[in-house]
């Protein structure tokens, strides 16, 4: 069809900034264990909260195991659970969303007030009642988070969408006589990648803040997985000296969500 | 014209209307809040007799325990029985010490409470100060720098602001006890030593949210056409920001404020376990560790309706300033 | 002779771009003015006009300086001025009426408390002196109840209302110049009448110096001694009001006056008026709210009804914001549901949703809507929008969809370059080009334009209409042409029906619109049009006086559903009847009239004197 080659347009600046980041963060997260010079059980050296040295690029942690490995894993831990539970959510979240502008009001009522229902669990709160029943499972943890975040998902997507749907030109598609998917792939869904991208790296950061902060508390990621929390939070007697096997962990996430924040925010203003 | 008698009351039943519908989805979120508090502690796999007994207890022993939980009963018997209690102000017993859980709760949650009340008073000040400092001056230093360390704030973990302040002012400065124990206060000096760091690291967290979204809301209002007509009247820089912009800015600056102030809740969970506070949140996560279902379940709704008031407040603070827009 | 109270030499204004380079904004501009005098800044939209009237106040918008120049207003330097300076000549010395009165009024504080705020801000009244010298002011602009007005919020007012207020507002301080920014752009014409002759008398009364910016040549007629032409921020020609309008020099300044001066379309080209008719409309009711004893909804925007399109022909809808008419055309095109009446398109009767309606008879009739910025898909290019519409009604393959896609172009004036393009790139008027081709793809029958070229400024606006009625020759389309915009309406339309209140308060032939007799409202309307020439609204307000006495009779009632929607502005008022209704529609056969009245034409006649001669000469030519 002639309209695809129509839609294929010059990418923003900003999308690609966003793009750009998050696929190096993944390609990290894909490659990084395999790049890590020792395995992330072994213990290493005898010095526990080691200084960085020639042996150990970023120091020994508190049993004295090679950070920098550790630090890889848990990269990797940490951007695939949050990676594929934004995914989930986004991708739940954005097909209801778009799909009540053109259902039946009912459709609308019962699944917005389930969401309003959902989303009057605080975040954190929601991840500890299930881990308290369901236990601390990858699998468990990703779908917990998928679910969280996905009225907030829907409710952006929806918005969107609604502001699209009052435009002219799908009243003009409507006069025309178009189908109705047709008006949701070609008229609004092309009109809303760029906000929505920058939502769903939104809900990425999320994701990763409240994935720390469970394994923070030692309910999230539990050994022998590892995930960036859940290194600050084994190394934290390290505090006191400074050690890097703490500093770094603690640096990595931030760079991870300031980043992309950063990155976000210089494309919406 | 516009200028019907009728058109001011018909303004306010129609708000009235909003807020009524506004309280009713409240309602409903509270219903579908206990169900969900329920079904997820008691319908998930995982039997909970099995669970606290260990993999050594006796068939006997689980189901005499069964028993006692009324595990034995159906899910909806188990569901009248606890929401009813709860409703009622029992929340059963703690699987754990065996003490009724509002014994175990309340103390605490009246230590939360004053650690809330802190943060709230110290952080509303400070962020109304300083969105609206941004707003005036924005682009410049101040809004530059107020701007970047808002945004780092919100988006880092709250234990890592909570272990700097750790780091900072109790392992370095050694100024202030890094945990805190409220028995041991008897002045007001120690008073501000024991909450210095709690209060400090979520009031960041607090401020920073606040900040951003007050900032936002007076931008906003700054940009409006009559904000230029008064600049072109002559009138004072804060004669307009305090005659002019603030009336309209109120209605969604105290959403922002309460909507932040909801998003503390989180905050508070990692801030009582990194500083050993005794408050709910610490609480909840022992008794999450330790699969206490009911102080689990009570902690749980005691947050979600906190939680719940604070932003149907919020919303509804909106409504009412978006209906006087709208009327405009 | 004195020297000039505002004196602006080589003014310069910069903005920052895209990525903060230096756009020019305003180049090189220099005027005078004296004391007592008003000056027009005439231009279109982005021609600087307001820029450079602001900059009078020492004033740039966000983004934009003041990079060269000097600026000589009432003997102070405003250029060099600092911001505490500043601070006390705004307001004081000169003073600012807004474009948009019912956005520049702040919605949260009554209307007095903005009313007395310069007066307190610059300490020159105590506050009680300031609330009687508002309501003084508050008089002389004519306001209804100026005791109380002032208590009263923004939104509890009209436009017209918060505009005059917002003129006394500026003279609060007896400010020596007052700068006027379109202060009428955003009112009805009936409005807009009565707000420049509240100013005119205020200015005269109280020798005040003007700085007048509009777009509109006929208000500058009215309104000012002097003008400078202004276009990309630079003059194009500067001298006396009267002299610009008449006889101006420069190539643009000629341009700007004939497209104020759109002939009106010529009576030979009428079609054959007892042709089978295109588009019946008959007993049409869309509206909201509860059922009345009727069925029908109990607030109706379109209340009962009735038109007829002639075949090949233009029916030229005009009335007021609000009197309804794009919701008929949102009801002709089936996007707006109705509740009672009926639509025959060819013969055909036509559903009330688009969605029940043959794709033939979907392709037959074309909207056209008013903002062209919103009716194309920002994600498309050009052709690919119209490739869409050729493929979905005419099953064109690709390549044939794209020749007849480059023709189409063509025909609506632009360049095949277009077709890669997406909207964004466009300007407003090229934009609204391709709307017209999207439609024309279709091949339709009647093509329906909802206010088309109200948000175009006037040179592209007449260019428009030009290619409009060229295309309607050509191709023998028929048209429902919806405007506010008498001059647009007779350029291309055969028929008029005026619409007021959801009403046809009158359907006429559009050549004898303005002689003969009419409805009262329709008689207001088309003397309410501004004319391009010196002493027309002395000669309205005149014959307002004398033709639509204020019998006092209709005025402070409120007509019924059924009732004639005039009735609280009306001069002629006659009764219950008028209240309650129905109102009798009558025929005036000379001109194939139907008049909804409940005075018979010729009472009409002897009411209301015919126009007056000086108009009829004049109107040939507007």
């Amino acid at each position: 069809m002639r309209d695809l080659f129509a839609l294929r347009r010059k990418i923003p600046p900003g999308t690609r900034r966003i793009l750009t980041l998050l696929s190096a963060w993944l390609l990290l997260a894909l490659l990084g264990p395999m790049l890590a010079p020792h395995p992330p059980g072994e213990i290493i050296s005898g010095e526990v909260f080691g200084p960085v040295s020639a042996h150990a690029w970023l120091g020994t942690d508190y049993l004295g195991r090679d950070l920098c490995s550790r630090l890889l894993w848990g990269i990797r831990y940490t951007v695939a659970i949050c990676m594929m539970s934004t995914a989930l959510s986004c991708c739940a979240g954005i097909f209801l969303g778009i799909a009540t502008t053109v259902t039946p009001v009912w459709v609308e009522r019962v699944l917005g007030r389930l969401m309003d229902g959902l989303l009057s669990i605080p975040s954190l709160l929601f991840a500890l009642l299930v881990v308290a029943t369901a236990g601390e499972s990858a699998p468990a943890l990703i779908l917990t988070m998928a679910i969280i975040y996905m009225p907030g998902s829907y409710r952006t997507s929806r918005a969107l969408a609604l502001r699209i749907v009052r435009m002219d030109y799908i009243t003009a598609a409507r006069a025309r006589g178009e189908t109705r998917s047709f008006i949701i792939l070609w008229e609004i869904l092309p009109n809303m990648t760029d906000p929505l991208l920058s939502d769903i790296g939104l809900r990425f950061i999320y994701a990763v803040l409240l994935l720390s902060n469970l394994s923070f508390l030692g309910l999230g990621v539990q050994p022998p997985m590892v995930d960036l929390g859940s290194l600050v939070r084994e190394n934290i007697l390290g505090m006191a000296y400074g050690a890097p096997a703490v500093v770094v962990p603690t640096l990595v996430i931030a760079l991870l969500t300031v980043g992309i924040n950063l990155t976000l925010d210089r494309g919406r203003v | 014209m516009k200028g019907r008698p009728g058109s001011l009351s018909a303004g306010r039943s129609v708000m009235g209307r909003l807020v009524m519908s506004r309280l009713g989805a409240a309602g409903f979120s509270l219903v579908f809040v206990i169900v969900t508090i329920f079904v997820i502690t008691s319908a998930l796999p995982g039997d909970v007799a099995d669970t606290l007994l260990g993999q050594g207890a006796t068939p006997e022993a689980t189901a005499r325990l069964r028993e006692a939980l009324h595990l034995d009963q159906p899910a909806w018997l188990r569901f009248w029985h606890w929401a009813g209690g709860m409703l009622t102000g029992d929340p059963g017993r703690s699987l754990l010490t065996g003490h009724p859980v509002s014994e175990l709760v309340l103390p605490r949650l009246h230590n939360s409470l004053l650690l809330a009340g802190a943060t709230a008073a110290v952080s509303v000040p400070l962020a109304l100060a300083a969105g609206l400092a941004c707003a005036m001056f924005r682009g410049g230093w101040f809004d530059r720098i107020v701007t970047f360390l808002t945004l780092a704030t919100v988006s880092v973990p709250v234990f890592l602001i909570a272990t700097l302040a750790v780091f900072v002012f109790a392992v370095q400065l050694k100024i202030v006890p890094s945990l805190s124990d409220i028995g041991s206060i008897h002045s007001v000096w120690q008073f501000i030593r024991v909450f210095l760091m709690p209060v400090l690291t979520l009031t960041s967290v607090t401020v920073a949210q606040m900040v951003r979204m007050i900032r936002a809301c007076m931008i906003d209002v700054l940009s409006a056409p009559y904000i230029e007509m008064a600049v072109l009247k002559g009138l004072s820089p804060q004669r307009i920001v305090l005659l002019n912009a603030l009336p309209n800015a109120i209605g969604p600056v105290v959403n922002a404020i309460a909507l932040s102030l909801s998003s503390l809740l989180g905050g508070v969970v990692v801030v009582e376990t990194v500083f050993s506070y005794p408050g709910m949140a610490g609480l909840m996560v022992e008794s999450v560790a330790a699969r206490d279902i009911p102080v689990v379940q009570c902690c749980a709704l005691v947050f979600c309706v906190a939680y719940l008031a604070l932003t149907t407040t919020a919303d509804i603070v909106g409504i009412a300033s978006a209906s006087r827009k709208r009327d405009a | 002779m004195s020297a000039p109270l505002i004196s602006v030499r080589g003014l310069c204004v910069t903005g920052s771009g895209r990525h903060a380079q230096p756009v020019p904004i305003v180049r090189d501009v220099s005027f005078d003015v004296r004391q007592g005098e008003v000056l027009a800044l005439i231009g279109e939209s982005g021609s600087g006009k307001t820029t450079i009237a602001l900059t009078l106040m020492g004033y740039a918008r966000p983004g934009c300086r003041i990079s060269a120049g000097e600026i000589l207003v009432a003997g102070y330097r405003v250029d060099r001025m600092t911001i505490q300076e500043l601070r006390a000549f705004r307001g004081k010395t000169v003073s600012y009426v807004a474009q948009n009165a019912g956005t520049a009024f702040n919605p949260a504080l009554t209307v007095m408390a903005q009313v007395l705020e310069p007066a307190l801000a610059h300490w020159v009244m105590p506050r009680r002196e300031a609330e009687r010298k508002a309501v003084e002011l508050f008089r002389a602009m004519a306001l209804p109840d100026p005791e109380r007005i002032g208590a009263r919020y923004p939104h509890e007012l009209s436009g017209g209302q918060l505009q005059r207020l917002m003129a006394a507002m500026a003279l609060m301080t007896d400010p020596e110049i007052v700068i006027f920014d379109e202060p009428t752009t955003a009112l009805d014409v009936t409005t807009q009448v009565d707000v420049l002759q509240a100013f005119r008398s205020v200015i005269a009364d109280r020798g005040i110096t003007g700085v007048y910016v509009t777009h509109d040549l006929a208000v500058v007629a009215q309104i000012a001694d002097r003008a400078v032409v202004l276009r990309h921020g630079t003059v194009q020609e500067a001298g006396s009001a009267e002299q610009i309008l008449l006889a101006p020099r420069e190539p643009y300044s000629r341009e700007l006056v004939a497209a104020s001066r759109i002939a009106p379309r010529a009576a030979a080209e009428m079609p054959d008026q007892d042709a089978a008719p295109v588009l019946t409309v008959s007993d049409l009711v869309v509206g909201y709210g509860p059922k009345d004893e009727e069925g029908l909804p109990a607030r109706r925007i379109l209340n009962r009804v009735s038109l007829t399109v002639p075949a090949g022909g233009t029916l030229g809808i005009i009335g007021e914001s609000g009197c309804g008419k794009s919701t008929m055309a949102r009801a002709i095109s089936g996007l707006q549901s109705r509740a009672a009446g009926s639509l025959t398109f060819r013969g055909e009767a036509l559903a009330g949703d688009v969605a029940r309606r043959t794709a033939e008879q979907r392709r037959r009739l074309q909207l056209v809507s008013q903002n062209a910025d919103l009716v194309l898909n920002p994600a498309w290019t050009i052709g690919a929008i119209l490739d869409r519409v050729l493929v979905f009604f005419h099953g064109m393959d690709a390549v044939s969809a794209r020749a007849e896609t480059l023709r189409l172009l063509e025909l609506v004036k632009l360049p095949p370059s277009v077709a890669e393009r997406r909207p964004g790139a466009l300007s407003g008027g090229q934009k609204q080009r391709v709307n017209l081709a999207r439609a024309l793809a279709a091949r339709p029958d009647l093509i329906l334009c909802d206010e088309i070229t109200a948000a175009l400024d006037p040179v592209v606006a007449a260019a428009i209409l030009d290619t409009l009625a060229e295309l309607q020759k050509a191709l023998g389309l028929s048209c429902i042409f919806i405007t506010h915009d008498l001059h647009a309406l007779r350029a291309v339309c055969d028929r008029v029906a005026v619409l007021l209140g959801g009403h046809v308060v009158e359907e006429c032939d559009a050549a004898s619109l303005l002689e003969g007799v009419h409805h009262p409202y329709t008689r207001l309307l088309s003397g309410s049009v501004p004319e391009m020439r010196v002493g027309w609204l002395d000669d309205v307000m005149a014959e307002r006086v004398m033709a639509l006495p204020e019998t006092g009779n209709g005025i402070g009632r409120q007509a019924g559903r059924d009732g004639c929607p005039f009735v609280p502005r009306c001069g002629v008022f006659n009764g219950d009847l008028c209240v309650n209704g129905p109102v009798p529609v009558r025929v005036e056969p000379a001109g194939h009239r139907h008049i909804a009245c409940t005075h018979t034409p010729e009472a009409l006649g002897r009411l209301m004197p015919d126009f007056q001669n000086d108009m009829e000469q004049t109107g040939g030519m507007i």
